[in-house]
């Protein structure tokens, strides 16, 4: 009787949970059945693979969307500003651990309350500042904001984690002669690891899927990023079903690739970034 | 001589270790603020060079903008309902994967999916689904609601849109609540049982109150997010059909680079800025006061 019931139970769940599942994936399941058809077979039929032509439109969206060079940038500023945070901020973040000085103190609460300022209450006067003061849109400053933009969150992180490192293995290789980089880069940075690569998730899949901010400072055609070439090139063919369909699963396709090595980190990583 | 010395020796290190992240820090975020309030008080274009200081004008100007408290309260609507269902949902789907159900790992990795995705690729993604499946559904097991689409009809646009934040975010606050389910100590919970509280009651009164850290993070999480979204908003309505989904932030994005009022849309950016701060601060404060120690 009682083991009935569990069967039961056990078996309604796994159909609640199917249902949600099929409603989850649904929408990315049909996009991609139909990346492989004609634009006229999709109006007549989109729930079938009626009219398969193969990666025909995988070719043309790749190539007007200019996906290589599109990936490219991506890659390129998402690797060199998740970098660059890491760098200087757990350089930052040590400094403010184990000197306590004013300056630390201010700076390091005083980032913390700006992890609070919504992006749209700074993308006015950003945009009037490097656009038309100093007239730098372009790549370079893109990488330079993500540094201001991620560096508090990426501070606080490495700060919670460097306050539990035992103080004696830093006076132990500084009896030894050592300075306060080589300590650093010697005792302290492969310590960090856990906490870096936490930070590193966090901050590629904010970057990689960042488009407001790039919308704003990428005004050369040649800089777009993946999800500012999606938006142009949706606006110029959305008219050929076949061929938006082709560049969605193009534009989405590498992240996927990345969970599916990645997964329980990058699940581990979303939960600490969440809870700090 | 010395203590100057010192302070050269301080002014080094600082330079060395921190000096990059303070420069981006100030010429990114506190510069900029400050900046931003200044312009909320000039008239400024954007374009021109010179501009007048106008006052609390802006302020003013925007309380008594029909359209921007009606962005306003329809975005509050969209807060509400998205923050309320997606934790409903995301909640529920924990309490399943935690109870030993097949293959829970696999349904963990494929809910959270939605957020490795870009807003514009899911918003596409979405307006696929409802302008051409969800239609040609609709005619041919001939439903009269879901013949035409979902997107161009003024009431249903904006639950479209709803539906999409509960899809896009359920999944992420899923993960949080299951990382709460797992602290829940397996003694209270036994404990539990052996004084008779079991299925709704159990969930009620003791798992409740225990994970609300999870509770305080996740309905954070998604309030900060629901009220500024952007790129979904764009990607699946761009606003309409006539405005009817025009969150606050597209509407300050319109105000400050279509129409050009920078000083308009800055103090608007504003004012978002302190609502959501109160907002969020009270629901953090309210929340923390809840949680009880295991």
């Amino acid at each position: 009787m009682n083991s009935s019931k569990k069967k039961i139970t056990a078996l309604s769940k796994l159909v609640i949970l199917s249902t949600f599942f099929l409603l989850y994936l649904g929408p990315m399941l049909f996009v991609f059945l139909n990346s492989f058809k004609p634009n006229k077979e999709i109006i007549l039929n989109p729930l079938t693979l009626t009219g398969y032509s193969g990666i025909q439109n995988y070719i043309s969206a790749a190539e007007k969307m200019k996906y290589i060079a599109a990936f490219g940038n991506s890659l390129f500023i998402t690797i060199i500003s998740v970098g660059l945070i890491i760098f200087t901020s757990s350089m930052t973040a040590y400094l403010f651990c184990r000197k306590k000085w004013v300056i630390n103190n201010l700076m390091f609460y005083g980032m913390i309350a700006a992890m609070i300022l919504p992006f749209q209450a700074l993308m006015i006067p950003l945009v009037s500042i490097y656009g038309g003061l100093l007239n730098v849109l372009n790549k370079w400053t893109l990488i330079y904001m993500y540094i201001g933009f991620g560096a508090p969150l990426a501070v606080f992180m490495y700060h919670g984690f460097i306050k539990g490192i035992p103080l004696e293995l830093e006076e132990a290789a500084q009896i030894d002669g050592a300075n306060s980089i080589q300590v650093f880069t010697k005792i302290i940075w492969p310590i960090l690891k856990p906490t870096t690569f936490t930070i590193m998730i966090l901050d590629v899949l904010w970057i990689w899927n960042d488009f407001l901010l790039p919308s704003l400072i990428l005004i050369e055609a040649k800089d777009r990023t993946l999800p500012l070439s999606t938006f142009y090139f949706y606006g110029t063919y959305s008219v050929d079903l076949g061929l938006m369909m082709a560049g969605l699963v193009l534009i989405i396709t590498p992240v996927l690739i990345l969970y599916l090595f990645l997964q329980k980190y990058i699940l581990e990583g979303v939960v600490q970034g969440a809870i700090k | 001589m010395k203590k100057q010395n010192a302070l050269l020796t301080k002014l080094f290190t600082y330079t060395v270790f921190a000096g990059p992240v303070t420069l981006a820090f100030f010429t990114v975020i506190i510069i900029p603020f400050l900046y931003g309030l200044f312009l909320t008080f000039t008239n400024w274009d954007g374009v021109a060079s010179n501009f007048a200081m106008v006052g609390f004008e802006n302020y003013k100007t925007i309380f008594k903008d029909s359209g921007f408290i009606q962005s306003l309260k329809l975005t509050f609507k969209y807060v509400i309902f998205t923050v309320a269902i997606t934790n409903a949902v995301s909640f529920s789907l924990a309490a399943i994967l935690t109870s030993g159900t097949k293959g829970q790992n696999f349904f963990r990795a494929g809910f959270f999916t939605p957020n490795l995705i870009g807003g514009v690729a899911l918003g596409y993604v979405w307006q696929f689904f409802f302008n051409n499946i969800l239609t040609y559904m609709g005619k041919t097991i001939e439903i009269p609601t879901l013949q035409a689409s979902f997107l161009s009809s003024p009431g249903q646009a904006f639950w479209a849109l709803v539906m999409v934040a509960v899809w896009q975010y359920s999944g992420y606050m899923m993960i949080i609540y299951i990382t709460g389910f797992l602290n829940v100590p397996k003694d209270v919970l036994e404990a539990a049982s052996i004084d008779g509280a079991e299925g709704w009651t159990r969930v009620k009164h003791v798992i409740m109150p225990l994970i609300m850290p999870s509770f305080t993070i996740s309905v954070f999480l998604t309030l900060q997010r629901t009220f500024m979204v952007y790129d979904v908003n764009l990607a699946l309505t761009k606003g309409g059909p006539f405005k009817t989904t025009e969150l606050i932030s597209m509407y300050v994005y319109k105000k400050a680079f279509n129409e050009r009022a920078y000083g308009i849309g800055q103090a608007q950016a504003v004012v978002l800025f302190i609502i959501v701060a109160i907002i969020s601060i009270t629901q953090v404060y309210l929340s923390k006061k809840k949680e009880v120690e295991a």
